[in-house]
């Protein structure tokens, strides 16, 4: 039994049809992205006002505005946001690039495969965050430390991601590859890289999340800049206004930065025919 | 064994002696097979399933390195392979994969002639997804000529079209073999399919050749395909 949904109303005379029940997610709206966070705010925000959520337990919207005016104004907040991105930009390409060679080296060769990943393995299972105090023996408590940290936070997704994207590629299209002569550099750009292209960008999503969670630990050791610090500082002088200012500063950078690589995503990846649309 | 070669005054194109290929220890899946095919030559080769048809093309295409076996193989430089499924890059647009892995400065134009040759001018920006089957395997016949093939290699290309685009696709491929001239190896399950389009129609059986006849243009169509259902052993089963 088929179940069909009324037509929807004839927008003129003669158009008689039969729909059925929608199962993908249908059309794409303007400004979806935003609308989670949006709900979010407002409730929040409703909270605030209605006494339901008190200051001691989270700052006000409103007082975070005012906080971040403060900061921005006497404490060189706009200073502490560029170190802090910095700091993650340089960590997240150095973990990407590497995470993205090891993936086609392992994935492509045995040999490079039995060499590269049972350590990546065991590597994903040390928590890097505890590895901290042994990259400060290594490398001191300055940036050479946060920026190996953040690295080897992000280069993990982006290793596991884009190893699987590969391996998923339909070997038929490698068999295709030989019989039309191709060399080994054009297969890896023409068939390896777009086919692992799909994983590579899920890995990208993770990896972002996690060079900022690699961010805020980091900068709790010895900064004397970055969100991280300011959040520090404001611990110790109990400002939690200052403290949410930090944490909504996080946010926004991993959504920003997530929603970045889905819109690049969907247009890179506009061969496919998914539900993604 | 019945290599037939009369009629040919110039070197075989593509030579098979002695092939022996078994994916088991027991049982091979060619035992012993010898092929001549000529230039230009046009041979459908035919069988029932299991009889080793895709194995001898997969092995005069190259593609069968893991595979046991012995035996002699010679093929022209250049071979094409059209495969029964389009094999079309999905993240390359129809031009881009006509021209895959073509060099020269003039790779796109001869692509363009190509895609107009089997009627997709005009859809060369298109993605892969966007193509009907038939379409589809079109663009994958382009992706083959264009290269100039002198051995033609395909493997039940048109198993998956229904039986319209099929009678379509075997006009277009006529037009292209007697423009092009390749030696071409069609494996095909379908005799009708084989005694329109070939010049030499191959049945292969316990991975021999069992039949080897000449489609000659005086012998009815009717009497071949009957002499062929009953080679493949399907004589009197209501065709």
């Amino acid at each position: 039994m088929t179940v069909i949904d009324k037509a929807p109303p004839a927008s003129y005379e003669g158009d008689v049809r039969v729909v059925r029940r929608r199962l993908g997610p249908g059309r794409r709206f303007r400004g979806a992205f935003w609308v989670g966070p949006a709900v979010v705010l407002v409730i929040w925000s409703a909270g605030s006002a209605t006494g339901l959520i008190k200051p001691a337990i989270l700052t006000s919207p409103w007082d975070v505005v005012v906080a971040f005016g403060v900061q921005w104004t006497d404490h060189d907040l706009l200073g502490d946001i560029l170190s802090s991105l910095a700091r993650a930009a340089s960590g997240l390409a150095i973990g990407v690039i590497t995470g993205a060679v090891l993936a086609v080296l392992s994935g492509l060769s045995r040999a490079g495969e039995s060499l590269i990943d049972g350590p990546i393995q065991i590597k994903r299972s040390i928590p890097t965050l505890a590895l901290i105090p042994l990259f400060i023996a290594w490398f001191g408590i300055g940036q050479e430390m946060k920026i190996v940290t953040i690295a080897l936070i992000s280069l993990v997704p982006i290793y596991v991601h884009t190893h699987n994207g590969l391996r998923g590629i339909d070997g038929r299209y490698a068999e295709l590859a030989e019989t039309l002569d191709l060399r080994r550099g054009e297969f890896v750009r023409h068939v390896v890289l777009p086919g692992a292209l799909p994983g590579f960008l899920l890995g990208m999503r993770f990896a972002v999340t996690s060079s900022l969670l690699g961010l805020v630990v980091v900068e709790q050791y010895n900064a004397t800049a970055g969100i991280g610090h300011m959040i520090t500082l404001a611990e110790q002088y109990g400002q939690t206004d200052v403290i949410v200012v930090g944490l909504v500063i996080y946010g926004i950078f991993g959504y920003c930065a997530d929603t970045a690589v889905r819109l690049t995503a969907r247009r890179v990846l506009a061969w496919r025919q998914t539900l993604e649309g | 064994m019945a290599t037939d070669t009369r009629g040919l005054t110039t070197a075989p194109a593509v030579s098979v002696r002695n092939l022996h290929r078994s994916f088991t220890a027991n049982g091979g899946v060619l035992n012993g097979l010898d092929l001549d095919i000529g230039a230009g030559e046009f041979v459908a080769l035919i069988g029932r399933s299991g009889t080793g048809k895709s194995t001898l093309l997969r092995a005069l295409a190259g593609l069968d390195r893991d595979v046991a076996g012995r035996g002699h193989i010679s093929v022209p430089a250049s071979v094409s392979v059209v495969f029964q499924d389009s094999r079309l890059l999905p993240w390359k647009r129809v031009l881009d994969n006509v021209v895959f892995g073509l060099r020269g400065s003039d790779a796109n134009a001869r692509g363009r002639q190509a895609l107009a040759e089997v009627g997709l001018a005009g859809r060369e920006r298109a993605w892969p997804f966007e193509l009907s089957g038939g379409e589809q395997q079109r663009a994958s016949l382009a992706r083959s000529l264009v290269r100039e093939p002198q051995l033609l290699l395909a493997d039940e290309p048109f198993g998956a079209l229904d039986a319209l685009t099929r009678i379509r696709m075997h006009a277009l491929l006529r037009k292209l073999c007697e423009a092009h001239r390749p030696a071409v190896l069609l494996v095909t399950h379908d005799v009708d399919e084989a005694v329109v389009l070939a010049d030499r129609v191959i049945v292969l059986d316990g991975g021999v050749v069992r039949t080897d006849v000449r489609v000659e243009p005086d012998r009815p169509e009717a009497e071949l395909r009957a002499f062929l259902l009953t080679e493949l052993g399907v004589e009197g089963e209501g065709r």
